[in-house]
């Protein structure tokens, strides 16, 4: 299956995160909210700027910058 | 009698720890601050029906124990070193799975505690049933069902909490697998750190392997000082793990142990604690509302009103209440005058402490319309949105979205102040852009400056007026902007804080959560700004006061009162001898304020002042002015012996300017930029001082805005001359 990264996704469209390739504390900060490989995300949306982004993930909505989900490598649904 | 239980709540941030927290001890709380850190210190008091007494501490909201920002320390560390009898860790139940990964660590942690699953009734219109009896076997722990708002399932909660505290079983860590490399690595950092007794009298030896290997850098920090070659020993094998996995998994500890973490929640949700009625991407109420409110044309709009809306709410309601205060200790000081004799004690009263008490407390209505209105914007769930559409743009200054309220509290749109904008900073949660913001807000127009921009430009520019007031506002906005970025790559350069921030479903906020917030803050603000501005506040005064004006001087303007009233007898009516008398008094004024030790640094400072074409009288008004920006026209005034100036009618002082040949527009136009931009005023320094955690940050910003507006205003004076413009 192919992947691509967070950023490349469309408004409303799903996927299952592969990989996360971070780490530090940007990395524990991603996981800490829940952005962990098998998880299903969509994207909700963006700021008027195109950055950050609005994702749903676990049932909550969190925001990322666009330099952040660079790192999110997911499977499109 | 037996002591008294403490009771700490841990959750996420939106979990409705606050909500609980004032449903449980209702009025009886103290707020106060973790010492070193601006993080808020709640307490309250609550007492069982049984009779027994609790304190409950609300933690700062966490999504995790591994430090990353202070909240997390300051948490962490409170449930090590004070091992409190129970936590009650509070969980968003619409959004469990989340939520449990701090259990998880509460878990690991091994502190004695029960869940509460809050927002049931969130979780129920979300088509979300839970298991609670379920989730507590699986997780060994109590599960409670609640609803922070109401307070439904609370006393079953306490009731578990109190049979827990009166058990006082011993902390009972729960170990997760983290596969085998880390497990592995796990278990000899752990037997090198009980051999060696390494900081085991506060943390397990498991507990902190697994904080080294997450890359937890203050406990690595606190291993460094302790003992630094137990600590090299961990980190060796830190290093060697993390090279094991980055070449075998192009992977991290820290990433092995947060899915290992997940992992387990998992295989515990999947055991039928969770079932979800209808598809999990279904759209939400609050999903609906975002689709207008963060709409890329409409979003901007929206938020543009909003802000608008703020700022007339807090400025516009707060003016009869202020007038109210300023009214009041304008009359207690007509009532001091006419019962004290004349003299040092009575100015010192007067000019010193009621003009300083009423410096303070007039701000206070503007605090509390200002902190209601960002309540309900940060209580609604607004507020995440405005730093969600912001921070593209804040973040090209190297500010966060959040940054926008306070710039526009501070003046972003000419008239606010810069004391609530300083407390606004409060809702930045990253500490380089929350300082970073602190220290720049205080460049906007304020109402104070206002009196001063309007008198030079009405009398200077009196067909531009306009045109420039606009001006200047965006030239505030630039340099704030500007100066933000500046200190960003000096001072406090380093990386942007990472984004990832909860957007929370709008929810509409209780009235009483409202209230209880504005008071709050409200009442920090008197305490602690109280004390200082009253000292400080004097002390200008004496500056302005001492020392007085030599014998032979006082007998001059003695001789001249005496020699008017001797001639008034025959010719002059009473009431130009009264004008003349008081001709008298503004001119003794003005020489007493020259003769005084402020007056002597303004003299003094015309060494340096002729640079940007300040003269003394000009310096004198600027030193009062660190009192209060609105003191500077008075001051003015006083320098010019025009005797007391209202600053709303300054008619004479402008035609005195207008006359006098020292003055010119582009001597106008330097002061107009000096005031502008140097030193904030000290009720803002205080705040700063309070709000950044140190008194090193407000003198900080006393020298940085100084030096740069003396740098400005210089350009301005010496460019304008070189051009020819002060004709
Ligand atoms: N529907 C519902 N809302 C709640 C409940 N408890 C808290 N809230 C709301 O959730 C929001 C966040 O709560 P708050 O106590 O500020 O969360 P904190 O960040 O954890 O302190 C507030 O708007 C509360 O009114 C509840 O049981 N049900």
């Amino acid at each position: 299956m192919p992947t691509i990264l967070l950023r490349e996704m469309q408004k409303d469209q799903s996927g299952t995160i592969t990989a996360v390739k971070v780490g530090g504390e940007l990395g524990r900060r991603i996981r800490d909210m829940g952005i962990v490989p098998g998880t299903r995300i969509t994207i909700m949306g963006r700021a008027p700027l195109y950055d950050p982004v609005a994702i749903r993930i676990m049932g909550g909505t969190l925001t990322l910058r666009n330099s952040e989900a660079d790192y999110i490598e997911v499977e499109p649904a | 009698m037996s002591k008294t239980i403490t009771i700490a709540l841990a959750g996420n941030p939106n979990a409705g720890k606050t909500t609980l927290f004032n449903t449980l001890t209702g009025a009886r709380q103290h707020v106060g601050n973790y010492p070193g850190v601006t993080v808020e210190k709640k307490a309250g008091a609550y007492i069982f029906p049984s009779g027994e007494q609790a304190t409950i501490v609300d933690l700062p909201g966490t999504y995790s124990l591994t430090a990353y920002s202070v909240e997390e320390v300051v948490a962490r560390d409170y449930l090590v070193q004070e091992k409190p009898d129970v936590v009650i860790n509070i969980t968003d139940a619409s959004n469990l799975e989340r939520n449990l990964y701090l259990s998880t660590q509460l878990l690991e942690l091994g502190v004695p505690m029960i869940i509460a699953l809050n927002m049931i009734d969130v979780a129920q219109d979300r088509g979300i049933t839970l298991d609670a009896q379920r989730l507590s076997d699986l997780l060994k722990v109590p599960v409670i069902p609640i609803l922070a708002r109401s307070g439904k399932g609370t006393p079953e909660l306490m009731g578990n909490a109190l049979e827990l505290a009166r058990k006082n079983t011993p902390w009972n860590p729960l170990h997760i697998s983290y596969g085998e490399d880390v497990d592995l690595a796990l278990r000899t950092m752990a037997e090198c750190i009980s051999e060696a007794g390494f900081m085991t009298d506060s943390y397990t030896p498991r507990w902190l392997a697994l904080k080294y290997l997450e890359g937890d850098s203050q406990i690595q920090e606190k291993g460094r000082k302790n003992n630094p070659t137990v600590d090299a020993q961990l980190q060796e094998i830190v290093a060697r793990v993390s090279a094991h996995l980055h070449q075998t998994m192009e992977t991290y500890p820290e990433a092995i142990i947060a899915d290992h973490r997940y992992g387990y929640l998992k295989s515990v949700l999947r055991q039928e604690v969770i079932t979800h009625k209808f598809d999990i991407d279904r759209l939400h109420a609050s999903d609906r509302i975002d689709k207008v409110l963060t709409n890329r044309f409409l979003g901007p709009l929206i938020m543009l009103g909003v802000l608008l809306g703020l700022y007339k709410f807090t400025f516009t309601y707060s003016a009869l209440p202020v007038a109210w205060i300023e009214t009041f200790f304008g009359w207690l000081g007509t009532i001091l005058s006419g019962l004290l004799p004349d003299g040092h004690l009575k100015s010192m009263l007067i000019s010193g402490v009621i003009d300083g008490m009423g410096g303070v407390l007039g701000f206070v209505p503007l605090i509390m319309f200002m902190f209601f209105g960002i309540a309900i914007l940060e209580d609604s769930g607004y507020l995440a949105r405005v730093a969600f559409m912001m921070d593209r743009v804040f973040r090209i200054f190297g500010l966060h979205g959040s940054s926008v309220m306070a710039y526009i509290v501070s003046g972003g749109i000419a008239g606010g102040c810069a004391v609530p904008g300083v407390m606004a900073a409060r809702t930045l949660r990253s500490p380089r852009e929350r300082l970073a913001t602190l220290l720049t807000v205080s460049f906007m127009n304020c109402g104070a400056k206002l009196p001063v921009l309007a008198l030079l430009t009405a009398t200077f520019f009196s067909n531009n007026q306009a045109q420039l007031m606009f001006l200047l506002t965006l030239l505030a906005w630039g340099v704030a902007l500007t100066a933000a970025k500046v200190l960003r790559l000096t001072v406090l350069r380093g990386e942007s804080t990472p984004f990832v921030m909860e957007l929370p479903p709008y929810r509409f906020p209780t009235f009483r959560g409202l209230l209880i917030h504005t008071w709050e803050r409200t009442w920090q603000y008197i305490k602690k700004a109280g004390t200082t501005i009253l000292a400080i506040s004097i002390l200008i005064w004496a500056m302005m006061t001492f020392p007085g004006l030599p014998k032979s001087e006082e007998e001059f303007f003695a001789q001249q009162r005496q020699e008017v009233t001797a001639s008034a007898d025959q010719t002059t009516e009473a009431l130009s001898l009264k004008e003349k008398l008081a001709a008298i008094d503004t001119a003794q004024a003005g020489s007493s304020l020259r003769h005084s030790l402020a007056g002597r640094i303004g003299t003094a400072m015309e060494s340096v002042s002729w640079l940007p074409g300040f003269d003394w009288r000009t310096n004198i008004a600027l030193v009062g002015g660190f009192a209060a920006k609105e003191v500077i026209v008075t001051t003015l005034g006083t320098a010019y012996s025009l005797g007391e100036t209202d600053p709303e009618a300054n008619g004479s002082l402008a035609e005195t300017l207008a006359r006098d040949p020292h003055w010119n527009p582009v001597v106008a136009l330097a002061l107009i930029v000096f005031v502008m931009f140097y030193a904030p005023c000290f009720v803002t320094v205080v705040c700063i001082s309070r709000e950044s955690g140190s008194w090193k940050w407000g003198v900080f910003s006393i020298c940085f805005n100084t030096g740069f507006a003396f740098l400005l205003a210089t350009l301005v004076y010496q460019g304008g001359r070189a051009l020819g413009f002060a004709g």
